[in-house]
């Protein structure tokens, strides 16, 4: 039992469960948007966890003083996710009925002053806030350690628990890329989000079946792109960041054959059997072409399709395609998190000597 | 006429005074900022220095200059190299493992072969080679202020290994 889900965390298969869970998340978001479904599953999650607690290997990553507050900030993701969709499915059977979303109804929308009713509530959070840490400084301690050494690193070093998300894209990608362009992005697309989403349904309530696509958009990045490699880059990296399963011992010494190779290397070396073009833009042809294909074939099929057509109509040209850009410069991670995983890809686009690499 | 003491001239003599005062007073304190960004005590190691004699290495790598200078020499195929032990991909200080015969990286797992010319992982290219040389006394003498790198063909450079 304990190997099966060794092996089933590896990220291939635990990331195509978490895309495969999150297309039945919102395809059956109703469902799982009842408080029946939550405590049920709560009890099945808690239950689970309880029984992978009794491991001693998962047992000591978990209690690791930079861990717990992790553990605790998943179960609020866990919350707080399922708490908007129960609200979201609530305001859509609603609408469907021809009624207005709860947050639009009479008695809701009689309105309030700021002081008391909102200043009070945010001192009470305030003063939670502080209470939670100081009990949290009390009781766990700060793992100090010795001295910075310039010739030495710890093994395995990780970064901030925020920031384990993008070290662990860094392993998919050049540091260019995974450490300057794709955050530099997140950012700025985060901010262009209100620019690039004109619909004004949503404004003030929760809903899920007037906001498809940007809810699905933002979750996925959120939850499977963001949350799943931060609690890969947490749990389940040891030494020399290597994988470990939740229930495997940190073997400083465990060997993992990942020899990656560049597509232009799969492309003349192994699949024409002969040397490799000493020009660089002929040398990286193929992956120059695969990743203009990418963008543009996929951009034309998703131009051609109902859904593309009608978004295309609704937000205009300039921010159709800016959406397009972002969402696909988004799939890139998941596209080149599986070309590692299956067949050691290294870089589509190899150029050491330009400092690019894709 | 001037009833109130101040008179035109005196008042942009005050000025004067007063705004020279003020560039002096920022400029002392920019200065004792600008001073502040650099370290009282240096302890990055050393750029250059001698690593006993060419004989002192056998076969494989040395790591007794890694904590002191960020050095690995290897002696491989008759050839002495001085190896930087910063991984190319995000400098972190990779491990060598001698039972796998490689270095790794513990930050993205990045691998190096025992020759520096990266394997797995994430790093964009090999470990970069520093200057090694012989003194008048036949000592070792490694200089880290000149690199070479692999990708740019520089490994053939004669200061880049001593033939042994």
């Amino acid at each position: 039992m304990k190997e099966l889900v060794n092996t089933l965390s590896d990220p291939k298969y635990s990331f195509t469960g978490v895309i495969i869970g999150f297309y039945l998340f919102m395809k059956y978001y109703r469902t799982i948007g009842t408080v029946k479904f939550f405590i049920s599953s709560m009890i099945i999650i808690l239950g689970v966890f309880i029984w992978m607690m009794q491991d001693p290997n998962f047992h000591a990553i978990i209690v690791w003083p930079d861990n717990v507050p992790i553990v605790i900030l998943l179960f609020a993701v866990i919350f707080f996710t399922w708490f908007s969709i129960y609200k979201a499915a609530i305001n859509d059977a609603r609408i469907e009925g021809g009624e207005t979303p709860v947050e639009g109804s009479v008695e809701n929308r009689e309105k309030v002053w700021t002081w008391p009713n909102l200043v009070y509530t945010e001192l009470m959070a305030g003063t939670l806030c502080v209470v939670i840490l100081v009990i949290w400084s009390i009781f766990l301690k700060a793992p100090l350690e010795e001295p910075a050494n310039p010739t030495w690193a710890p093994n395995p070093a990780k970064a901030p628990w925020y920031f384990l998300g993008l070290q662990e894209m860094l392993v998919y990608f050049d540091p260019w890329m995974a450490g300057v362009v794709l955050p530099g992005l997140i950012i700025v697309g985060l901010i262009a989000i209100p620019y690039i989403d004109t619909n004004p349904k949503g404004n003030g309530y929760y809903t899920m079946a007037e906001r498809k696509v940007a809810m699905g958009g933002f979750l996925f990045g959120w939850l499977a792109l963001w949350v799943y490699l931060i609690i890969i880059g947490t749990f389940l990296r040891g030494p020399n960041w290597t994988f470990y399963g939740p229930f495997e011992v940190w073997d400083f010494h465990k060997v993992v054959a990942e020899a990656n190779v560049n597509l232009s290397e799969f492309f003349w070396i192994k699949g024409l059997g002969i040397s490799m073009p000493s020009n660089i833009f002929l040398r990286e042809i193929v992956g120059l072409i695969v990743t203009t294909g990418y963008y543009v074939g996929l951009t034309l099929l998703c131009n051609r399709s109902q859904l593309g057509s009608s978004l295309m109509k609704s937000l205009g040209k300039i921010r159709y395609y800016l959406l397009i850009l972002l969402l696909l410069t988004m799939g890139l991670l998941p596209v080149k998190m599986y070309l590692r995983w299956l067949f050691n890809l290294k870089y589509l686009v190899a150029m050491p000597e330009f400092e690019f690499n894709l | 006429m001037h009833k109130h003491g101040l008179h035109r001239r005196a008042f942009f003599g005050w000025l004067t005074v007063g705004w020279v005062a003020f560039s002096a007073a920022l400029g002392g304190f920019l200065s004792l900022v600008f001073r502040y960004t650099y370290p009282n005590v240096n302890f990055d190691p050393e750029m250059d220095f001698i690593a006993g004699n060419p004989d002192d290495y056998d076969e494989g790598v040395d790591e007794r200059w890694k904590n002191g200078y960020g050095v690995w020499i290897i002696k491989q195929e008759g050839k002495l190299v001085a190896l930087s032990n910063i991984c190319t991909h995000l400098g972190c200080i990779p491990n060598w493992l001698p039972a796998e015969l490689k270095f790794k990286c513990p930050c993205h797992g990045s691998g190096y072969y025992m020759n520096g010319v990266n394997f797995e992982g994430p790093a964009p290219r090999p470990l970069e080679r520093y200057k090694i040389s012989l003194n008048s006394e036949g000592r070792v003498v490694v200089d880290k202020t000149k690199i070479f790198r692999y990708e740019k063909g520089q490994w053939d450079h004669p200061d880049s290994f001593i033939e042994v």
